[in-house]
């Protein structure tokens, strides 16, 4: 039997001034019945543009080009757009991310599901009906007679994304291609929709899934093309590349993995303290296929000093019926040169939590002190001369800057509040910039022309320069490749070690949180549900919903 | 999944479907209340405005409402009379409020006649040509939208007409569609509101470069919609290129474009208060012109009041519409 | 070319450059070019005609285009040309000053509900959304209903109706920035609220009142022109081009020339300055969006 997907040679570009930009360079895929394959990359690598080559639906301007591209026997090199669209939920299902935006927010499910079985002539009203609930049972959505003239936004996150999955395989496609379909969801739900698509391939269905995620991808492929800059640099059975990388660059992405066995260990290559200007950021790779085993500083922890001390806090917001406790009864600690991580999902108030802690909003009950002194219960004014002592990292670098400042105003800044000006300011901000590997070239740039690893780094030499007491991290690294992530995971945890600041840090990722810190508070609808040092809660968790949340993790088989 | 179990589905959570309908609905309806609420304040504060700046205003209070009349003692008794002059200030006040709320508009003493009686027998040519540009605007604005978004050139040249249409004084079109259509070719009439030919130029001249703005608004929204990632989403299930525009784009890019027409109907109203001048029909164009000119306050004040009732009413209508356009809306309680 | 990059994206234009882009934008280059001439006519209309606007001249009434009179005469032997050209000093400068009365007074409301909220906010709001409920040609008829017609007044009327736009623009501005994620960071480092304000929010609140009065300049200008067409505006013989295409209206059967010509002025004149307010807004946003 012919392959499925059987693509030789496939060159992708986009006009981008009068040269061409070539995002996919000969690429070979080959898909057979039955199969599950996967493309894995950071942003940039090519994925997603391939993926979408396979409807024909790369976008005005682009030009795709092969030696092979046949579908299912049939050259698709010269299909039409009539072509395609008949193609198109027939033979090949597409899966997007993050339904919310992926289904279109002014129609009901029931419309979509229905537009989605496409030919209306070919069935009456009732038929649809009844296709479409046996289309939402069939993705595991409970109660779908309900469901169906509901509207995206009304359903949560994962029955949105089986509403999504319940669109792709209407009309039963050979193939289905899933492009990141997990990447905006909390953890538990990711595993839900996992499980799903695990349960599709076991009933023989043939699927293409693109990820950045190497862990997703352990979960649910046969083979794996791993792609770096528009090119396949190593393919192979999932176990094989996973256990034993023949690239480089596959080991360092998975040494860029945070887990319990990263601890106390270097993510990445240091980017050594000399940068070059050049918008670059992956580090050569020196040929090295054996895992990186580079210790990071020891700490030094004082527990007799307690940082940050959280007692008994309470906030909610709304007021009235609608009134929601986001902080309920919260309390824990943090010792000098310690790192906490507070972990939960989506609406477990673990951000409301960072901001109390920042004297950025006041807690309706409890109280917040920083080394022995009161804080929560000061007036701005009184906590405004100690505000330099606990600094914020927060997600997104680019919006926690002044658009119109350069990279030396934007770390100088912070260093108003401990009175620090003129040659002894540029001296404190070149020291901190060099201690994140940003020479004196950047003094002058402005953040949009730095790319997200770099804002991070600023941000991160910005919260370390009026040497704080306490540094809350909000969700720091959420928004990075894996492999900028471990830069800067490891700057932090360096400069956390090097300083002996105390570090608060808040993820909803279980694998950096026990990567970094040294304890953790585990938080679920506003509640601490359990809390301890991070081997044993991640060991041998005492509750449920720990544990739930430690059986969703997708880990590396 | 067999078909008995299928029939179970159906009739199961019917009673539960029927109670979340009617939930909608009510929240619908007290948001719609909410906004004709605060559509009834900013009008009595529209009235209230006018009394007040009739009494700030420099210059006695008689000699603003007597206009360019002769001053006698008997018509300063009239006003002094009819306007309570002599009661303390929140007597007037709230008689004023009572009239207005009446319809009562007081009296023109330029004209000597009834405000109210003068302003209802001009206003139906003026709702005629308000209505027809209105019409124009988005008939203009849909097509030139749909059949041009995304597409290179035509929404270039489409553009460059909006641009156009956007700069020039709709009065000033109507002087060109004048000559051109009028004047030479002796199309359409010259002046006046004799039949529906005597509507099409000024409902042109006036609608075209409300429709122009609205133009452009609703194809820069339906360009972001088809960029969109459910646009892709739609696509892959094999829709074609006209079905996503209008099933799915139109209703998105309609969102700001609703929101700009209500705002904007305002401006045609005043428009046509100059469309009329310059195609010489009756309408209160005329009469709120004469009535400036001849600081006739009483009848000013009440096409002011009149036009702020329509504006609060369309604006009512118009966020009433964006709710039954966007559900999510609907869902934020 | 050697120029050194000093960091700001301004810093690094020369001659060529600006040369270059202007020739890549045709349209920009032209909306330029005629709002140069423009600003020209408004500064010395000598320069550009010897015609008196004002002295009549029965014997060359109402002749059409020709070499000697570009435009053509109007009813009472005036050149056309010359009446556009010095017409060019009234237009612009109502507009300009109805916008810029606006910008301030807007931008003021506009900071002092968005940094007070509150009742402050909730008072201002009511109050701009009842100023609102009047469109603006209305409102400004409204005001002039009170003081009477004249250039002074018609200023006043076109700027105070034109308030709610800026204020409402920068109002929700100073808002939005007042979240942003950079103005909390500030505060952890323990700015005082003056230095938060004048530092970080008011320039960033402020950064589209420009844009936005070059675009509202063209409605200005328009509005003026109407108002002007009504009779409200400067009086006869001043050669106003609102006032002129009234005067022109009435001759359109026997010249249509009056009555053209600076309905042409006005068109031109706001096509080019939306040109120009577009072209700025597409550079700022381009700029905020990367």
């Amino acid at each position: 039997m012919t392959a499925l997907i059987n693509i030789r040679n496939l060159t992708i570009g986009f006009p981008k001034g009068h040269e061409a930009n070539v995002v996919v360079r000969g690429l070979d895929l080959t898909i057979h019945r039955g199969e599950s394959v996967a493309l894995v990359g950071e942003s940039g690598s090519g994925k997603s543009v391939t993926a979408r080559s396979l409807v024909g639906l790369t976008g005005q301007g682009a030009s795709v080009t092969a030696d092979v591209f046949d579908i299912d026997g049939e050259n698709a090199l010269n299909f039409h757009e009539r072509k395609w669209r008949q193609l198109r939920g027939s033979k090949i299902g597409f899966v997007l991310q993050d339904a919310l935006v992926s289904l279109d927010p002014l129609r009901r499910i029931s419309q979509q599901v229905s537009d989605a079985l496409g030919n209306g002539g070919l069935f009456s009203r009732r038929d649809i009906h009844d296709e479409s609930l046996t289309l939402l049972n069939s993705v595991g959505i409970p109660n779908p007679v309900q469901r169906l003239p509901q509207y995206p936004h009304q359903l949560s996150g994962g029955l949105r994304q089986r509403a999504l999955i319940a669109t792709a395989i209407a009309r039963e496609p050979a193939l289905v291609i899933a492009d990141e379909p997990t990447t905006a969801l909390d953890a538990t739900v990711q595993k839900q929709i996992l499980d799903l698509l695990a349960e599709r391939k076991r009933a023989g269905n043939t699927l293409l899934l693109i990820s950045h995620d190497l862990a997703i991808v352990s979960r649910l492929a046969d083979r794996v093309l791993v792609m770096r800059n528009g090119e396949v640099v190593e393919e192979g059975p999932t176990a094989e590349i996973l256990s034993a990388p023949s690239h480089p660059y596959t080991r360092q992405l998975l040494d860029a993995i945070p887990s319990a066995t990263s601890r106390g260990y270097r993510l990445a290559p240091d980017l050594g303290s000399v940068v070059s200007s050049s918008p670059a950021e992956n580090p050569a790779v020196i040929g090295q296929v054996e895992r990186l085993k580079v210790l990071l500083p020891a700490k030094s922890i004082d527990p007799k000093r307690k940082m940050l001390r959280v007692e008994h806090l309470s906030k909610h917001y709304g007021s009235g019926a609608a009134a929601s406790l986001v902080v309920n009864d919260v309390s824990f600690d943090l010792s000098a040169g310690e790192a906490l991580g507070i972990v939960g999902e989506s609406g477990s108030g673990k951000t409301t939590v960072a901001r109390i802690v920042l004297g950025l909003v006041k807690p309706d009950a409890g109280k917040v002190s920083i080394d022995g002194q009161p804080w929560s219960e000061l007036s701005e004014g009184q906590r405004r001369a100690h505000r330099a002592g606990v600094q914020l990292i927060a997600q997104d670098a680019l919006s926690s800057f002044d658009p119109r400042y350069t990279v030396e105003r934007i770390v100088g800044e912070s260093l108003d509040s401990v009175a620090v000006f003129g040659a002894e300011r540029r001296r404190r901000v070149l020291e901190v910039l060099d201690s994140v590997r940003l020479g004196p070239a950047y003094l002058n740039r402005h953040p949009r022309d730095l790319s997200g690893g770099q804002r991070q780094r600023v941000a991160i030499a910005r919260a370390f320069a009026p040497r704080p007491k306490l540094l809350v991290a909000d969700e720091p690294v959420s928004a990075l490749d894996v492999s900028i992530q471990a830069q800067v995971l490891d700057l932090l945890a360096e400069l956390q070690a090097a300083s002996g600041t105390s570090l608060l840090f808040i993820s909803h990722d279980l694998g950096v949180v026990h990567h970094l810190t040294d304890r953790v508070v585990v938080m679920k609808e506003g509640r601490i549900v359990e809390t301890g040092n991070v081997d044993s809660v991640f060991s041998a968790p005492r509750h449920s919903y720990t544990q739930s949340l430690l059986e969703a993790i997708p880990s590396i088989a | 999944m067999d078909v008995e179990n299928v029939t179970a589905l159906h009739q199961a959570p019917i009673a539960s479907l029927q109670g979340r309908f009617s939930s909608i609905r009510t929240t619908l309806l007290s948001q719609i209340l909410g906004r004709i609420g605060s559509g009834i304040i900013v009008l009595w504060a529209a009235i209230t405005l006018s009394f007040i700046s009739l009494h700030v205003a420099p210059g006695d209070i008689v000699s603003l409402l007597i206009g360019e009349q002769i001053r006698t003692p008997a018509i300063e008794a009239a006003i002094r009379a009819e306007w309570g002059l002599d009661e303390p200030l929140i007597k007037q006040y709230l008689s004023y409020l009572w009239r207005v709320l009446h319809g009562d508009f007081g009296r023109s003493y330029v004209l000597q006649t009834d405000v109210a009686t003068l302003v209802l027998s001009q206003i139906w040519p003026t709702l005629k040509l308000t209505g027809a540009a209105l019409v124009v605007a988005v008939v203009f604005a849909v097509v030139s939208a749909v059949a041009t978004a995304g597409l290179r050139w035509p929404r270039r040249i489409a553009g460059g007409m909006e641009l156009v249409l956007v700069s020039t004084p709709s009065f000033w079109l109507g002087i060109v569609l004048l000559f051109v259509f009028s004047f030479t070719l002796k199309l359409f009439p010259v002046a006046g509101d004799r039949n529906f030919a005597a509507l099409v130029l000024p409902a042109l001249s006036l609608g075209l470069s409300l429709g122009a703005v609205i133009g452009q608004v609703l194809r820069e929204g339906l360009e972001r919609a088809l960029e969109e990632p459910f646009a892709l989403t739609v696509r892959s299930w094999g829709a074609n290129a006209l079905t996503l525009r209008l099933r799915h784009g139109l209703r998105h890019a309609a969102l700001p474009a609703v929101t700009l027409t209500g705002w904007l109907i305002g401006n045609l109203l005043s428009g046509a208060v100059i469309t009329e001048q310059v195609f010489g029909r009756p309408g209160l164009g005329k009469i709120t012109v004469d009535a400036v000119l001849g600081k006739d306050l009483p009848v000013v004040l009440a096409v002011a009041i009149l036009s702020a009732f329509i504006y609060v009413v369309l604006s009512t209508l118009v966020d009433t519409l964006y709710l039954l356009l966007d559900p999510r809306l609907r869902a934020r309680t | 070319m050697s120029v050194v990059s000093t960091g700001t994206p301004l810093a690094g234009f020369n001659g060529r450059q600006i040369v270059y882009s202007a020739l890549r934008r045709p349209g920009l280059l032209a909306a330029v070019v005629f709002l140069l001439i423009i600003a020209a006519g408004t500064s010395w209309p000598q320069l550009l005609t010897s015609y008196n606007p004002i002295a009549a001249d029965p014997l060359q009434a109402q002749l059409p285009p020709s070499a000697a009179h570009w435009f053509g005469t109007d009813q009472l032997g005036r050149d056309v040309f010359s009446r556009v050209v010095h017409g060019a000093r009234y237009s612009i400068l109502i507009g300009v000053s109805a916008v810029v009365i606006a910008a301030v007074v807007g931008s003021i409301l506009g900071l002092f509900a968005g940094l007070a909220r509150g009742i402050v906010d909730e008072a201002i709001t009511r109050f701009l959304d009842v100023v609102s409920a009047f469109p603006d040609l209305l409102l400004a008829l409204v005001l002039i209903s009170f003081t009477g017609p004249g250039t002074f007044n018609l200023i006043f009327a076109l700027g105070v109706a034109s308030i709610p736009r800026f204020a409402r623009v920068v109002r929700a501005q100073t808002f939005v920035i007042a979240e942003s994620g950079y103005v909390e960071q500030a505060r952890t480092f323990g700015l005082t609220p003056a230095v938060l304000v004048l530092r970080h929010i008011l320039p960033h609140a402020m950064a589209q009142v420009p844009i936005l009065a070059t675009i509202g300049l063209g409605t200005a200008i328009i509005g003026a022109a109407g108002l002007s067409f009504l009779g409200m505006g400067p009086q006869p013989p001043i050669p106003e081009w609102g006032a002129m295409l009234a005067e022109g209206r009435n001759y359109l059967r026997v010249a249509w020339w009056i009555g053209v010509w600076p309905g042409v002025a006005i068109t031109l004149t706001v096509i080019s300055v939306s040109v120009l307010g577009r072209q700025w807004q597409a550079a700022f946003e381009g700029r905020r969006q990367q």
